[in-house]
């Protein structure tokens, strides 16, 4: 049994709850979303399980490190954690409706990182820039930021789907939440997005002035998580100060996670100091 | 003074005083930090696709003259300390700091308040309230009741009424300063950040094994700047794994004071050195020119070869009286024909019998090169000696403090922020019959939504308890 057997099935596994979540919301059985909040427990502990394996293995090869170096990496990591906060959301507020969004993400990523030829799933040595204990509270608060702000994208669609005044034609989505409902969560999750993005651009801040002596350069992945930063600073005031909510709110948090989305995969593609990501 | 001139003081005094409240009000307002933050996410953007500071013939050829005049005028190739950026950021301090005094003005009565007094009328017209029945006379319930708001608030009066009691809890009215220490913590980073820019600087030195520096050329300038102390570079070490990756660059550095040894300390990637504000950090390393190369001189006809250590502008005598071979100079590069060979020495020879003297070229990676040249005297690079230099980046940042300071700040008032809040709670007990009814109304200063279950929560807990 090696990890990446053990991710092989977390992906399928991952799928399948999706699908159940899915199917749950069409025929409106909530005993089929019970399966898959129970193929999700399973998923997440074969999700942890991967990647302690990994780390062992990496110890195997002599070159022991966190499993959280490279995007491969960093992308089972991320669908580890929107499971988590899905799962978590999921039993808090007692409706599965959340998941039948969200878990698609949790699936996509780790599917994308087991199947992309672009990605190298090889336990790689660490590069001396990336020997670092704050490699870890760095690359673990990016991400449970950016699964907050996943999580609140899944909810905005949900916002614009969940239309409350015609029911008729649209019965499917009758049965999600309240607007007013999803309008909070959304809330919720942005601000604990918000909490861990900032300690993220923090945790790298600090770790930047101890490798390579200072604490910004207007690298584009730091510049791009600063202006993730201004996007959802920008909603947090509007929302707490101008009173904005609803539509207003679902459409910044989906400008927010595509800022998100660029920080992670489309800066890669611009010159920088963290190549190492891609 | 005439009465006129009095009366246009005091209307210039008037119009002064209205500008500045015009100012005032322009920067107390959300939305004017709205549109700054939009105006700072939208141009940071540019930045990220136009790289920044490189040489300006590469944006020459990229942009055209034309636009590249007007993109330099803009300063959009070192857009984050433009001016224009630069005021946005001040800009959006001032706002804060405006904003942030104006609320807290606003509200100092609620935040700061020895003896906050409380009205039932208040809590009656609350949407978050519910009411319950229980068997019991209230001054059954009072001791009980105060014992768990008490131990729940951190705030607990005790009032009578007329037919019972009224119990007031409070707890969290300081967590409504979260949103300030967020604001004061951008104040802190932006003047850590300025201080920094001000009275800090950031060097790049290359120093030999061996050999030792004591100022550092800048980065943003020609100049350089005397450190105040030797650092001295005795080894450089670099490792690889297997895969050829780079594992490890290593740096034996050390510090010297009127050529005394003050501190000792190998430095790698994420563990450089501290001394006297001044930090040292690993960043490049690179190959010295050899000063020293042995070659083998060898005649064709005759065979007999031997090894003659030179340095650059030695010349020696060569073999059966042929003449002599000069090194000239090292190249760090040498293209041959398109290909570049990499390292090389250059020397010339001049041969007896030759009118001119021939040219030789000496690759480090190709020894015997020289065949090729077929010529009576072949030479050939026997050894080398090859050292290399440590490249450090020297910074000075007293900023930091600041910013760090900031950076905690930062994490403690998001958290009050997004995740405290100022309760306060009423319990109303009236008797009612051999009954007592209870009202239980909460309200938050924050996620009002969730009062409804927290009032539910709480009386469910209240009709639980054993009396």
């Amino acid at each position: 049994m090696n990890s990446s057997l053990i991710l092989g099935i977390v992906t399928f596994a991952y799928g399948i709850a999706s699908v159940l979540y899915a199917s749950a919301l069409i025929f409106n059985k909530s005993s089929i979303g019970k399966a898959g909040r129970f193929l999700t427990m399973g998923a997440i502990t074969g999700n942890i399980i991967g990647i302690a394996l990994r780390w062992i293995e990496s110890y195997d090869h002599g070159i022991g490190h966190a499993p959280l170096s490279n995007l491969y990496e960093s992308l089972v990591f991320f669908a580890l954690v929107t499971a988590i906060i899905y799962l978590v959301l999921e039993i808090k507020i007692k409706d599965f409706v959340v998941s039948v969004f969200a878990s698609p993400i949790a699936f996509l990523t780790i599917a994308y990182a087991s199947l992309s030829p672009n990605i190298s799933d090889r336990i790689q040595p660490l590069i001396p820039a990336l020997k670092s204990n704050w490699l870890i509270a760095h690359v673990f608060t990016c991400f449970l930021g950016y699964s907050g702000f996943a999580i609140a994208f899944a909810l905005s669609l949900m916002y614009f789907l969940s239309n409350e005044n015609d029911s008729e034609g649209k019965k499917i989505f009758s049965r999600l939440p309240s607007q007013s409902v999803i309008d909070e969560l959304t809330h919720q999750m942005i601000m604990f997005g918000f909490l861990f993005l900032s300690i993220g651009i923090i945790t790298g801040a600090v770790w930047a002035n101890s490798a390579w002596g200072s604490y910004w350069s207007w690298d584009p992945k730091e510049t791009w998580s600063l202006i993730t930063w201004f996007v959802y600073a920008i909603l947090l005031h509007a929302r707490l100060v101008r009173g904005w909510s609803g539509k207003r709110i679902a459409i910044i948090s989906i400008i927010g996670f595509s800022a998100v989305m660029f920080t992670y995969f489309g800066v890669n593609y611009l010159p920088g100091l963290h190549s190492y990501g891609s | 003074m005439t009465n006129e001139q009095f009366q246009e003081r005091i209307n210039n005094k008037a119009t002064a005083g209205r500008n500045l409240h015009i100012i005032w009000h322009f920067f107390t307002s959300v939305k004017l930090a709205i549109v700054l933050l939009l105006m700072l996410a939208v141009t940071s953007i540019i930045g990220t696709f136009i790289p920044q500071n490189m040489n300006s013939n590469i944006y020459h050829n990229t942009f055209g003259h034309g636009l590249y005049e007007v993109l330099n005028a803009l300063s959009f190739f070192d857009m984050y300390h433009s001016w224009w950026y630069q005021l946005l950021m001040f800009f959006l301090s001032v706002n804060l700091l405006v904003c942030s005094m104006d609320r807290l003005h606003a509200t100092r009565k609620i935040i700061f308040v020895k003896n906050p007094s409380y009205k039932l009328s208040v809590f009656k017209h609350l949407k978050a309230n519910k009411n319950f029945s229980i068997k019991a006379f209230p001054e059954n319930l009072e001791g009980s009741y105060k014992h768990f708001i008490e131990k729940k608030f951190n705030k607990c009066i005790v009032k009578s009424l007329e037919n019972g009691f009224v119990i007031f809890g409070e707890k969290g009215r300081l967590t409504r300063l979260g949103v300030y220490y967020v604001h004061l913590s951008i104040i802190l980073m932006l003047s850590g950040g300025l201080l920094g820019s001000f009275f800090g600087f950031e060097g790049h030195v290359n120093i030999p094994e061996g050999g030792s520096v004591n100022t550092v050329s800048l980065k943003k300038s020609s100049e350089s700047v005397e450190l105040g102390f030797e650092i001295k570079c005795n080894k450089f070490n670099v490792s690889f794994y297997d895969t050829g990756a780079p594992k490890e660059y290593k740096s034996d550095l050390v510090i010297l004071e009127n050529k005394k040894e003050v501190v000792k300390k190998a430095i790698i990637v994420n563990d450089p050195l501290r001394y006297k504000g001044i930090n040292i950090f690993q960043s490049s390393y690179g190959s010295m020119p050899p000063e020293k190369i042995t070659i083998a001189i060898s005649s064709a006809s005759s065979g007999i070869t031997f090894n003659k250590e030179l340095e650059i502008g030695d010349a020696v005598d060569l073999p059966e009286g042929l003449g002599t071979f000069s090194l000239q100079k090292y190249l760090n590069s040498y293209n041959f024909r398109g290909h570049n060979i990499g390292e090389a020495f250059f020397g010339t020879l001049s041969l007896k019998d030759a009118d001119e003297p021939v040219n030789v070229l000496l690759p480090l990676k190709y020894p015997s090169f020289d065949k090729m040249r077929k010529g009576n005297v072949i030479l050939s690079v026997m050894d080398f000696e090859t050292s290399h230099y440590t490249g450090l980046q020297i910074t000075k940042d007293p900023g930091v403090p600041l910013v760090y300071a900031g950076f905690l700040l930062l994490i403690i008032g998001c958290y009050v922020t997004f995740f405290m809040s100022h309760k306060s709670i009423c319990i109303e007990v009236c008797k009612k019959g051999g009954k007592s009814r209870v009202t239980v109304a909460a309200k938050s200063n924050k996620n009002r939504l969730g009062m409804n279950e927290y009032v539910k929560k709480i009386s469910e807990q209240l009709s639980a308890m054993n009396i």
